[in-house]
């Protein structure tokens, strides 16, 4: 049953409407929880005991870094779906995936600076959190530009793919590598946020942000995959009647 | 059963659709002559019989098997002469030729020098395969041709650069392949003149 | 006028053959990378402070983001040449195992390119600073870590194989994969250097090539069949 699903969804017209309909489900909830996490971090939630109001740039960091990884992992899923079961459809969500996630690992990157700034006086520091997101950054970089220098899109399709399933093997490596590379030169961490350790007050609307950052990159990543899969299958027949029907 | 057939293949190269539903069977002892303009699709559709090219849609398939279910198997069955001669310049001749087929088989003793009489370059097995002209390292390359003893050849062009001693050379290279109940698929705008019943032709668009 | 008659041991081994000879009359091509080392590593005395005790700090960091650049360069030399002349499509249409002969090439490739810098790196670092204890160390530290360079290297070559104008893009695509050797190769090269006990990077250098082992067969015969579509 499971199987018969999977590859319906491979159907470029079948992704394209599904994606259509779906992608409310996903924008409103993320604008809706996204609000109400801002609502409760920036305002509710009490000044941390130790660093003022500073942290509550947690509120968007902390997501965005999170969703950086996850973002991989799902561009590397759907490379792997592409390469094994030559689903045109799982490749085009893997190549929506990469700007996606660039997007959010520079996110996370900028306001890792912007949270050093009053917290250390300068806006860089070589901590494992900041420095793991750099590479993750370069990571996606390269995948961008190993897909931007194939002129054949099923070859970029088929090449980013290894080179995502690699990076993917290798990304736990590499932050494991920089954690224990920064540990032995005590260099200054960032953020010291043990979620068990956190009041419900901070934790809850932190929680709310993940998930309406989660679902935001749903609802993106369902537009830029339908707007893919268009320019893929432009010279198909299905094109012109799902373009009537919105 | 054929030697080899290919089901409706269809190709695309980025934008271009190559290959279109493209079918055809070839026995034992046969050779089918594929020919088109430039860029009609010869060499794609070479290089897919190979297997070095994804098929979108359609089937090879080698004495009833298809390739893609055993490609090692194919291809140690297979000999493929593309653009390229696959030689390599700083080695010498017989080098070349002993690595060549090393990969496959260990040649006998005599056989080498037997190939290179057969393709008219006696007394060339020490010579730096830099120093040959063109046609004579596409001959050389016809040489390993033959001596790595597979029974299906596909040759892309492989009467480029070969004058007309050459060509000749060719022509008697791929009747004594098919006389002795191989199969072949020649790109070629040469006109092959082989025994009746041999060859078949395929006019890509 | 069956099955391929030479097992694989011996495709492979003719292979190798094949490839030494070749590096061997063009000895050149292969001493460049360890050249371009022994070059940039030259570089830090001459940009800092010639003084040995201060060398010895940065000694680690010279070695390894060298020896990292000098494979990256290397790269150039494993797949172009066959890649252009033919040589490679007949490899992969031999009927042996892809993915084990293409090993086999990477395997060679370092013996050429990786092993020199594994014999002048201890040299190097005593001329940086090391103390002579501290050779046998970096040598190994070297030895694991340009292994891994190369098997990760061989796939990055492999990727961009039918791209022009690739190197940016190589050291783009290869650089941050290597970093857990650059961290831990450094790190196991500045213990050795204090004098310590060099064990635990050590390993987790050799986990790390054991790793790239593994997942390099598949991903090179991959990434080298797309670049030669």
């Amino acid at each position: 049953m499971a199987w018969v699903w999977f590859h319906r969804f491979g159907s470029p017209p079948y992704f394209y409407r599904v994606a259509r309909r779906l992608t409310p489900w996903l924008g409103w909830p993320a604008l809706i929880l996204g609000v109400a996490g801002l609502i409760g971090g920036l305002g509710l939630a009490p000044p941390d005991y130790q660093q003022g109001d500073g942290f509550r740039i947690i509120y968007v960091h902390a997501p965005a870094a999170w969703l950086s990884l996850m973002i991989y992992v799902v561009m590397a899923t759907s490379a792997a779906v592409g390469l094994i079961w030559r689903m045109n459809v799982a490749h085009a969500v893997a190549a929506s995936c990469a700007p996606i996630g660039a997007s959010f690992t520079a996110l996370a990157l900028a306001t890792g600076m912007l949270y050093g700034r009053p917290m250390w006086g300068t806006y860089w520091q070589w901590d494992p959190r900041i420095t793991s997101e750099l590479l993750l950054l370069f990571l996606y970089l390269g995948y961008m530009a190993l897909r931007a220098a194939f002129d054949d899109v099923a070859r970029a399709d088929r090449a980013s793919a290894v080179l995502a399933i690699v990076g993917v093997v290798d990304v736990p490596i590499i932050h494991y590598s920089v954690i224990w590379w920064n540990s032995l030169h005590q260099a200054p961490t960032v953020m010291k946020f043990g979620r068990p350790s956190m009041p419900a007050s901070m934790l809850v609307p932190l929680l709310l942000m993940l998930a309406g950052f989660s679902l935001y990159f749903g609802a993106l990543l369902l537009t830029r995959a339908r707007g893919e899969v268009l320019r893929r299958e432009r010279n198909a027949h299905w094109i012109s009647a799902a373009l009537e029907e919105s | 059963m054929s030697e080899i057939s290919a089901e409706n293949l269809h190709l695309w190269r980025g934008e271009v659709h190559v290959l279109r539903g493209l079918s055809f069977s070839l026995e034992a002892g046969q050779c089918l002559q594929v020919s088109g303009a430039n860029g009609s699709g010869k060499t794609t559709l070479l290089r897919a019989l190979c297997g070095l090219l994804p098929l979108e849609r359609g089937r090879v398939y080698w004495r009833g098997a298809d390739i893609a279910s055993d490609p090692s198997l194919y291809h140690g069955q297979l000999s493929y002469l593309g653009h390229e001669n696959g030689l390599k310049g700083d080695l010498t001749v017989s080098e070349n030729l002993h690595y060549g087929t090393g990969l496959r088989r260990g040649l006998r003793s005599g056989e080498l020098s037997a190939a290179l009489a057969s393709v008219e370059l006696p007394g060339y097995a020490g010579m730096p395969l830099r120093w040959l002209s063109a046609g004579q390292r596409r001959r050389v390359a016809l040489a390993r041709l033959t001596l790595m003893d597979a029974p299906v050849w596909i040759l892309d062009e492989p009467a480029s650069n070969l004058d007309s001693t050459g060509q000749q050379l060719l022509l008697g290279l791929l009747e004594r392949h098919l006389h002795s109940g191989g199969a072949a698929v020649v790109a070629t705008h040469q006109e092959l003149r082989l025994e009746a019943g041999r060859l078949q032709s395929l006019s890509l668009q | 006028m069956n099955e391929p008659r030479v097992g694989f041991i011996a495709a492979a081994a003719c292979l190798m053959a094949r490839d030494l000879r070749l590096a061997l009359r063009r000895a050149g091509d292969s001493l460049l990378p360890v050249g371009f080392f022994i070059v940039v590593t030259t570089l830090y005395p001459l940009a800092l402070d010639p003084n040995l005790s201060s060398l010895r700090d940065i000694a680690p960091a010279a070695l390894w983001v060298g020896a990292l650049l000098s494979s990256l360069l290397a790269l150039d030399l494993l797949f172009r040449d066959d890649a252009q002349d033919g040589a490679l499509e007949q490899l992969a249409l031999c009927g042996q195992s892809f993915a084990g002969l293409l090993v086999a090439k990477t395997a060679v490739h370092w013996l050429l390119t990786g092993l020199p810098l594994v014999l002048v790196g201890p040299l190097i670092a005593i001329a940086l600073g090391a103390p002579y204890a501290a050779m046998a160390g970096i040598l190994a530290a070297l030895l694991l870590g340009t292994v891994a360079l190369s098997l990760i290297g061989a796939v990055g070559a492999g990727l961009t194989l039918s791209l022009r104008r690739n190197g940016p893009l190589l050291a783009l695509l290869v650089l941050p994969l290597a970093v857990p050797v650059l961290i831990f190769g450094a790190r196991a090269t500045a213990l050795a250097v204090q004098g310590e006990p060099i064990a635990a990077p050590l390993y987790l250098l050799a986990a790390i090539a054991v790793l790239f082992a593994t997942l390099s067969p598949w991903a090179l015969a991959a990434a080298v069949r797309i670049g030669l579509e």
